[in-house]
């Protein structure tokens, strides 16, 4: 435990060296940047240890706060999270150094360093908190840090707006925590996690609904999710990498936390996962699909992967209630395995699109074309991030989506009665977002590096420096490793899934694990052998065009002489089909102003799709909230006397009162 | 000796009604003086059976600070931002005397109704001192001049300390001398804040410090 401490104090302490040393850009960024990754990997240390020996490390401290205790505890449930904290934070810092560069001139890059270090030490205490207070804490440290982080490019008045609706996003999630934590406190007497005790308290539902919201509100749940299509576009891009990767996964880790600490579930609760997941996976994707900015597409598909994880997460839940090991290791581990591949392939996208921005200087995908020619490493990282996302094979995306389909699969055919109806939703439903996935990453990937391209300025853009492909290849790497060897990940997440179940099923969750790496093996030996059919007639075509005379064309050629690179699909008209099909959920607007005559000259179209939820549902509540508080403006009046006559009658009244 | 105790109640409290009603801050300042030198009285004629150094420590203490140093300081300032009187006040000086007259009313309501242990012959200083605390916080409302504002405070602060000397042999005398010590150093930071008030803005009128409001 003393290692684990030692290596977050080394990130908060570099964090204040970054920050002292600010004049100093290179200086405050080695600090920033070898603080996170030193920080990390003696961080990694205990948690391996746990994780491997499915032990626990805590340390109790006595603390001078109300109902606060120094306690930290380092259980498999932490250790599994902690893995993506330490592990993503090292590969996104080293990639921030090298993206930073471009603005030495013009930020203190230390102040930015000194945030970055406190979200990841955040992290990592959230992972590990063991008492309410403490946890809150870390928390509020998680979720203030992002928001000076999202908000580096400050003098952009869109920027600001971001922050905004992140920060508001986040305190409002946090009252729910608040409220469910000193529920917890006050029923059983301590704020000491081991010391909650669910089991006197009536309302069992509210708690479990207060976590929903609260932590909810952090992952991404529909309708919590606002934030995320706000906040990632804006923050730079290792840090939109590291909070869409990490830190929504620790509102994952928090209602697994809290699932633990309610005990077994009714069956309600999980069907309400089951029925957030696929309104946030549906609803995700398909906002994605309408999306012309990179990074905003990429965050909606956050939203999409945070309703994979909550339906497999729902389907654990049942498995639980209804005594069911099978459904738990299909669900939870699915859902436990996805939060792992989603660290992986979500940041590794977030670090393509920030090389493309810095290239290309936009994320307007329209304005892209022909990337994959001049920046072959992050093309083809991005490929294969874009390729896990959508769960294709031989990736990881591919294994844990495979689990969860598995578990509903299942649990259609040999279960009876309520889950005839949901399993099979939530294998259409699955099977819907995958689809939908493919075609948005097709198009994502088509537009913005296939073609040629749409720009003047696409012409120069120029690969990124190393440290920035550096992290992109391992994260590639790691995405493909861990697609491979799925089932030998699975097996270490026994402990994990015995602690969510309370060791309810001790026998029987080795059993079923063994069973399911199986058949994941049985999968992976397709996948290899798919490998090396598709090796091979890579270097059969080559062999075959070894002989011949081979010319290279413009892709979109069209038979004209003089073709130009507007002739090619954009990214609404290639999913434009889709989009119709979804017109009544999406509300895109179309701006035409068509062809007139023989021969037309200008014309042109812009669609836009707003955030219905943000349109339709929080920008009236907002307003109404706004207006009415605005009625009571008067009270505000800014001079001094009348301050102190509220105060007067205020006590006068009470005195009264008082003595009444 | 209760006859002289009772005059100084009504001393005192005729003292308030002349600050509600008066315009002039000279004569203002006057009156708070006379206020702190029966305010030092006070106690010495309470506790006149068991006279012990602390309260005679703090009653001259108090004496000085109050009835001494405070006008010095007001008049100081006084002389150096050149005004002379407080015009138009949010409320004006007839309805103030009649809010006055209400709050001592008040004031001898709760004083009635409040249990506390005093004895029978210090029992009138409890309504004095809420009018006092109820004159003063009036006069922080509704006076526009910044050493208006003050005396106010002055006020409010010396019937605070009037319903300390009713248990003053029970209040430590650090604690006593504390409180003294605190109202001496808020006088003075309020003194060189109105100076410097006066010199950027050249006037010392509150409501109109509202420009720098968000």
């Amino acid at each position: 435990m003393i290692v684990f401490l030692l290596s977050v104090i080394i990130i908060v302490a570099s964090g204040f060296a970054a920050l002292v040393t600010r004049r100093s850009n290179s200086l405050s960024t080695f600090l920033g940047v070898g603080g996170v990754c030193a920080g990390s990997l003696i961080g990694l240390i205990p948690t391996f240890n746990v994780l491997i020996h499915g032990s626990r490390l805590s340390l109790h401290l006595p603390w001078h706060f109300a109902w606060g205790s120094f306690f930290v505890e380092i259980d498999p449930l932490s250790s599994f999270f902690l893995i993506p904290v330490f592990g993503v934070s090292i590969l996104t810092a080293v990639y921030g150094a090298g993206y930073l560069q471009h603005y030495r001139q013009t930020h203190l890059l230390g102040v930015h360093w000194f945030f970055f270090n406190l979200l990841v030490a955040g992290m990592a205490m959230v992972a590990v908190a063991g008492n309410g207070v403490l946890f809150l804490i870390s928390w509020e440290v998680m979720s203030l840090a992002p928001f000076f982080l999202v908000t580096f490019h400050s003098d952009q008045s869109k920027v600001q707006h971001a922050g905004w609706v992140y920060l508001v996003a986040t305190h409002l999630g946090a009252i729910f925590l608040l409220v469910f934590f000193l529920l917890m406190g006050v029923n059983s007497g301590s704020m000491d996690f081991d010391h909650f005790n669910p089991s006197g308290y009536h309302h069992l539902s509210l708690l479990f609904l207060l976590a929903v919201i609260g932590f909810g509100s952090k992952s991404g749940f529909i309708p919590f999710h606002v934030w995320l299509p706000e906040a990632h576009p804006a923050a730079p891009s290792h840090v939109s990498a590291l909070m869409s990767g990490v830190m929504i996964k620790m509102g994952i880790y928090g209602l697994f936390r809290s699932l633990v600490l309610l005990g077994v579930p009714s069956v309600g609760w999980g069907y309400v996962f089951i029925g957030i997941g696929l309104i946030s996976g549906i609803a995700g994707v398909t906002f994605a699909l309408a999306q012309h900015d990179l990074k905003r597409l990429l965050a909606y598909h956050s939203v999409e992967n945070i309703g994979i994880i909550s339906i497999g997460i729902g389907i654990g839940m049942l498995g639980l209630s209804w005594d069911n090991p099978v459904l738990v290791v299909m669900g939870m581990g699915g859902a436990l395995l996805h939060v792992l591949n989603h660290s992986l392939f979500k940041s590794l996208l977030f670090l393509g699109a920030g090389s493309v921005q810095h290239a290309s200087g936009t994320l307007e995908i329209e304005h892209m074309g022909g990337l994959l020619k001049r920046m072959p490493i992050t093309g083809m990282t991005f490929l294969v991030g874009a390729a896990a996302i959508c769960g294709l094979p031989p990736l990881n995306g591919f294994i844990s989506e495979f689990l969860i389909y598995q578990g509903s699969v299942y649990g259609s055919m040999f279960l009876e009665g309520a889950t005839v109806g949901a399993m099979p939703a939530v294998i259409a439903g699955l099977a819907l977002i995958g689809g939908l996935a493919a075609i948005c990453f097709t198009k994502a990937f088509g537009i913005v590096f296939l073609g040629t391209a749409r720009r003047e300025k696409g012409v120069s853009v120029r690969e990124s420096r190393l440290s920035m492909k550096i992290p992109m290849l391992i994260l590639s790497a790691l995405c493909l490793l861990c697609g491979l060897l799925g089932a030998d990940i699975l097996k270490t997440a026994a402990p994990v899934l015995n602690m969510v179940t309370m060791n309810r099923f001790l026998d029987a969750i080795p059993l079923e694990l063994i069973k399911a790496a199986n058949s994941l093996r049985s999968v992976t030996w397709v996948f290899a052998g798919l490998i090396l059919i598709l090796t091979g007639l890579i270097f059969f075509r080559k062999w075959l065009l070894s002989k011949r005379y081979v010319q290279e064309g413009v892709t979109w050629d069209c038979g004209y002489i003089r073709p130009t690179s507007r002739m090619q699909y954009t990214a609404s008209s290639f999913v434009q089909p889709v989009t119709g099909f979804f017109r009544n959920i999406l509300q895109t607007r179309n701006i035409v102003s068509p062809p007139h005559g023989l021969f037309p000259t200008k014309v042109s179209l812009t669609t836009k799709t707003p955030d219905v939820f943000e349109k339709k549902f929080y920008s009236p509540l907002f307003e109404g909230t706004k207006r009415i508080l605005f009625g009571l403006r008067w009270i505000q009046q800014g001079r001094i006397q009348l301050y102190i006559a509220y105060i007067v009658i205020t006590l006068i009244i009470l005195l009264i009162w008082k003595v009444r | 000796m209760n006859n002289w105790i009772d005059l100084l109640i009504i001393l005192l409290i005729l003292s308030n009604f002349v600050m509600l009603g008066s315009s002039r801050l000279a004569v203002c300042i006057r009156t708070l003086a006379i206020q702190g030198i029966l305010l030092g009285i006070l106690p010495l004629m309470i506790d006149r059976q068991d006279l012990v150094l602390h309260t005679t420590l703090v009653s001259i203490g108090a004496l000085i600070i109050k009835g001494i140093v405070f006008p010095w300081l007001l008049f100081k300032v006084l002389r150096r931002i050149g005004i002379r009187r407080e015009i138009e006040p949010f409320v004006g000086y007839v309805p103030s005397l009649f809010i006055g007259l209400a709050g001592l009313i008040v004031s001898l309501y709760i004083g009635s109704k409040l249990d506390f242990p005093a004895p029978e012959s210090v029992a009138d200083v409890i309504p004095l001192s809420l009018f006092s605390i109820l004159a003063g916080l009036f006069l922080l409302t509704t006076r526009k001049k910044a050493l208006s504002m003050v005396m106010g405070y002055l006020v409010l602060e010396n019937g605070i300390y009037a319903f300390g000397s009713v248990v003053l042999n029970k209040v430590p005398v650090i604690v006593e001398l504390g409180v003294l010590l605190d109202a001496l150093v808020a006088v003075f930071i309020m003194g060189i804040a109105t100076y410097h008030i006066n010199r950027e803005f050249d006037h010392i009128d509150v409501n109109r410090l509202d420009n720098l409001k968000g």
